[in-house]
């Protein structure tokens, strides 16, 4: 509005000023011209695969423009779904995924109202913890996480190595702590008021949580599911390790693993698999993006 | 309906004290405002009367049963916040309801009272709005409606009036008196603005350094201030310090407030006076409507005397002076008409029937 | 439960004066026990196997044998270790700048535009970020084919030739650390455009009364007022381009021979894959002094922003 209004301005005085709008708009027209650069750097891969994925593989393979579909098809896309073994990595997928999201945010909402309203010996230390935690990669953690499951199997008999749902365990140590992160943010700017007022109307301190502080921390709890669901959807190290049988692997492995049969690379089926495997979070992306923009900054704005 | 009774309360928080033995008695009905500087114990004072903060020690009680160890919503009483407090998600409706909610009363029985309150409050329009819908001046309305909803045995605000604008703030105010005036319920009120304590107020407590400086009636606190800290708390302008002595002059006391310029003391006051003859460290206080400009006709206990104005500010109403006496500035309140232009000297008069003397070691006025 | 039981009973027996006091206590042990499960969770799946991982690494290949700092000893023999810090730092540290160049140059750009087109075109500009990396890294897996790279396609166009993407070391290089930028300069967009919004407009307006041109409007005022933003975002991303799994693994797995090779790969090789459990620890250990080292400069400056607010 101020870049308007002072365009504006300037049109109506004298020639002394025009520059000044000249400038500006040749520092828009750069912009455009770089954004548009930009633009095509990052989407290039994205439209690749999608181009890729409408090709048969007779055309794949032959010498012809790439960037171009000459003859397009869907028979990947029937392929791969008419394939039981897909739709498996994908119903994995979303079972790991929506446990995980509802874990996360049971434990996160609940530990971040606990931090950042009502104070306990420890819990200043215990916030800066979870922060530390969510630097920890899950390349540090794999190995002796790998090792804990055959001393549990070994102890207990229960055997987590080698089923999807061993994920569930595992993935809330990713997406807990970032999620614990934002909601202290979101938690810690409801004016301090509000629970004070709770409590003189006479709200325990789970009825403040659930009747007030849940609601009114709507949109950040909505970054905190996206970005637990985003997490445990794209997790590629953990499911590699701990899963091995097709039955039980999750999208990012199933792909790689198993459309990937040695040398020979089916493309047109890979790039078919990678771009269905990404639409769900391109989808919730194309309708909450401010959510996920506003999760995505929370962690470091509001630290 | 109730009183509210402190007796030498204290709060500490690690080893700091923000409030440092309050007695107080809030009669049934009786509308208090705490009144002091930012720091002086007077929000921590009402956030231990509403069960927010612990007590360090002493006791508080409301309609005579003490209420120390009583959580919040077993007080009965209701608190207005200085930014209202509203839960967001709720539109007013659920808003002033909320607490009744909780409290499992009737449907009918929560319905018949919001809109009772609503009414009292003129904002039955509102009910279905959110409170991001709302001015602030409807907001404040609000809060006050939830509290009153309650049909508690004591309200509380705590500066509810500080987030709106200068004009709104004066038309709540009276907003806030005539809810008062119809809802008679014990109000102990909380502000730094001593005007709205003036103008609300039954009796007015004024704070400071965690202690209760003077308890009193607004007309009291104005005219008889029993401290330095009040006199110069109360009153806008506020009250001019002096730096003076007092000499004996001829069976009567004189004032001396520097080389060339004295004045006689009130007759009726040099019995109350006679001890201090002397004295260093005395302060004469001297309200700015006390000095004004020279009249024709001269009553008893004033007196003229001529400085150089520095600053005019005409108020409209009223103009402004100030000069410097002593080394201090002080500011005399004046017609407009009667002239008064910044450099040039003035003849002013001072009516020293409403002066005070402090000692300006104790704080105490004399 | 029984723990909590007893300090409740306690408080009991105090006295009556201890009615609120007890609720403000009551509230702390609720607090607490709210916190529980992420405590557990913390506990048991971050900090016990971290420190199991230190134990693991001081045992020999077959687990049988406390060795103490051995396994350590023999990794920094190997010149295959010293290829992969050498290749961990390069990736990660010529990534980051990257990043936080393209990022920032993005972030300005996309602001220069009008305010209404602007959510449009940062939508666009963060779908990398967006795409779980083991899928995006496929594409430009595809992308960089020996035989049918699409990009190879289009330089043989100018008479340029074949670009041995993924089969040599130093072009392989430079395609992993091309998707490392791709994936992760958005994020560095998004985290400096928020930043960039936060500068007050007055600021731009003072300096360019103060005769500022474009230039030093964004040296004396954006890189200042950004600074914090600038050095948690790039710290941030360091850790995880350092410790980085996805990318390598799907695009070159390491190779040509090891010349892609790092940390987590390395790692994951020799731990999970050839199955010596105590040295893939040890390698993945020797990740930590780094990310310590970065996380407690994040900490430092989340803390300065604090006290500044």
């Amino acid at each position: 509005m101020a870049n308007a209004a002072i365009a504006a301005g300037a049109a109506g005085r004298p020639i002394k000023y025009r520059s000044m709008s000249r400038d500006r708009q040749w520092a828009m027209r750069w912009s455009y011209f770089f954004l548009v650069l930009f633009v095509i750097f990052f989407l290039t891969p994205p439209l690749y695969m999608f181009i890729t994925s409408l090709k048969s593989s007779g055309e794949i393979s032959a010498a012809k423009n790439p960037w171009w579909v000459y003859a397009p098809t869907l028979s990947n896309y029937t392929e791969l779904l008419g394939q039981n073994q897909y739709l498996v990595f994908f119903r994995n997928s979303a079972l790991v995924s929506v446990c995980v999201v509802i874990v996360t945010m049971v434990i996160s909402v609940t530990a971040a109202f606990a931090l950042a309203r009502m104070k306990f010996w420890g819990s200043a230390t215990l916030a800066t913890g979870v922060f530390l935690t969510y630097l920890i990669p899950d390349s540090l953690l794999f190995i002796p996480l790998f090792k804990m499951f055959a001393f549990v199997r070994d102890t207990t008999g229960i055997e987590l190595m080698n089923h999807w749902w061993t994920l569930i365990i595992i993935y809330p140590t990713l997406s807990v702590p970032f999620a614990t992160w934002i909601m202290i943010g979101y938690f810690a700017s409801i004016p301090k008021e509000l629970d004070e007022a709770a409590l003189i109307d006479g709200a325990t301190w789970m009825q403040t949580l659930t009747r007030i502080f849940i609601p009114v921390a709507m949109p950040g709890i909505i970054a905190a599911t996206i970005f637990s669901f985003t997490v445990s959807w794209a997790q590629f190290l953990y499911p590699l390790a701990f899963t091995t049988s097709t039955d039980q692997l999750v999208l990012p492995v199933g792909i790689v693993t198993t459309l990937i049969k040695g040398d020979v690379f089916n493309w047109g089926q890979i790039m078919t698999g990678a771009l269905l495997g990404a639409a769900p979070p391109l989808i919730i992306y194309a309708f909450l993006m401010d959510y996920y923009i506003a999760g995505l900054t929370a962690g470091a704005t509001k630290g | 309906m109730a009183q509210v009774t402190l007796r030498k309360v204290i709060k500490k928080y690690d080893e700091v004290l923000a409030v440092r033995g309050v007695d107080l008695d809030i009669a049934d009905k009786e509308f208090i405002v705490l009144v002091g500087p930012s720091g002086c114990g007077k929000s921590t004072t009402l956030r231990m009367i509403a069960g927010l903060e612990e007590i360090s020690g002493g006791d508080i009680a409301i309609g005579g049963d003490v209420v120390n160890d009583v959580p919040p919503k077993d007080r009965d009483i209701a608190m207005v916040f200085q930014n209202y407090a509203l839960y967001p998600h709720m539109n007013v409706y659920e808003n002033m309801s909320f607490g009744l909610k909780l409290k499992r009363t009737p449907r009918q029985e929560i319905e018949r009272r919001v809109k009772q309150a609503a009414q009292i409050l003129d904002i039955t329009e509102l009910l279905d709005r959110k409170p991001k819908q709302l001015s602030g001046g409807q907001r404040q309305r609000v809060a006050m409606g939830r509290a009153i909803v309650r049909d508690p045995k004591v309200f509380l605000f705590d500066e509810p009036l500080s987030n709106l604008d200068a004009k709104l703030r004066v038309q709540m105010r009276t907003e806030i008196k005539k809810v008062h005036q119809k809802v008679r319920t014990t109000t102990v009120y909380v502000t730094h603005d001593q005007v709205e304590a003036m103008t609300l107020a039954d009796r007015v407590v004024v704070m400071n350094a965690g202690l209760i400086e003077q308890v009193g009636s607004p007309h009291d606190l104005y005219h008889s201030p029993n401290t330095k800290f009040v006199a110069g708390f109360i009153g806008s302008p506020a009250m001019n310090f002096i730096p003076c002595q007092v000499e004996q002059a001829a069976g009567a006391l004189r004032l001396r407030l520097n080389d060339k310029l004295a004045m006689p003391v009130p007759a009726s006051r040099t019995n109350r006076y006679s001890s201090v003859v002397g004295k260093p460290n005395l302060v004469l206080g001297l309200r700015p409507e006390h000095i004004m400009e020279t009249r024709p006709h001269t009553e008893s206990d004033q007196h003229d005397f001529e400085v150089p104005i520095e600053v005019v500010e005409p108020m409209g109403m009223e103009t402004l002076v100030y000069f410097t006496i002593n080394g201090t500035e002080v500011c005399g309140r004046i017609n407009p008409n009667a002239g008064g232009v910044a450099g040039q000297p003035m003849k002013l008069r001072a009516d020293l029937s409403n002066m005070h003397l402090i000692d300006d070691t104790t704080g105490k006025v004399l | 439960m029984a723990d909590i039981a007893a300090p409740n009973a306690t408080v009991l027996a105090a006295g009556s004066r201890s009615g609120l006091h007890k609720l403000m206590q009551r509230k702390s042990t609720i607090a607490f026990l709210m916190a529980l499960p992420l405590i557990l969770l913390i506990a048991i799946l971050v900090a016990y196997p971290a420190g199991y991982a230190v134990y693991l690494a001081m045992l020999n290949k077959s687990m049988s044998k406390f060795v103490g700092f051995g396994t350590f000893e023999f990794i920094l023999k190997r010149q295959a270790f010293w290829d992969v810090v050498y290749q961990s730092c390069l990736f990660a540290i010529s990534a980051v700048i990257f990043k936080a160049i393209i990022g920032f140059v993005v972030a300005h750009f996309v602001h220069n535009i009008p305010a209404k087109g602007q959510r449009k075109w940062r939508g666009m500009l963060l779908v990398p970020w967006v795409i779980p990396p083991a899928m995006s890294t496929l594409a430009w897996l595809w992308l960089f084919d020996p035989s049918y790279s699409a990009f190879n396609w289009i330089f043989a166009h100018f008479g340029i030739s074949a670009v041995p993407w993924l089969g040599e070391a130093g072009w392989a290089r430079f395609a992993v650390i091309l998707v490392n930028i791709w994936a992760g300069a958005p994020f560095f967009m998004i985290m400096y455009l928020a930043a960039l919004k936060s500068v007050p407009e007055q600021l731009h307006e003072a300096a360019a009364i103060d005769g500022a041109t474009w230039w030093q409007k964004i040296w004396y005022v954006n890189l200042p007022m950004m600074r914090n933003i600038i050095a948690i975002t790039a710290l941030f991303s360091l850790i995880v381009t350092f410790a980085n799994f996805d990318i390598v693994r799907v695009l070159t797995n390491g190779g040509p021979l090891t010349a892609t090779q790092i940390f987590a790969t390395w790692a994951f090789k020799v731990g999970i894959e050839s199955g010596d459990i105590p040295q893939g620890a040890a390698v993945s250990l020797f990740m930590a002094p780094i990310l310590a080292i970065a996380a407690a400069f994040i900490l430092r400056n989340i803390s300065k922003r604090g006290s500044e607010v």
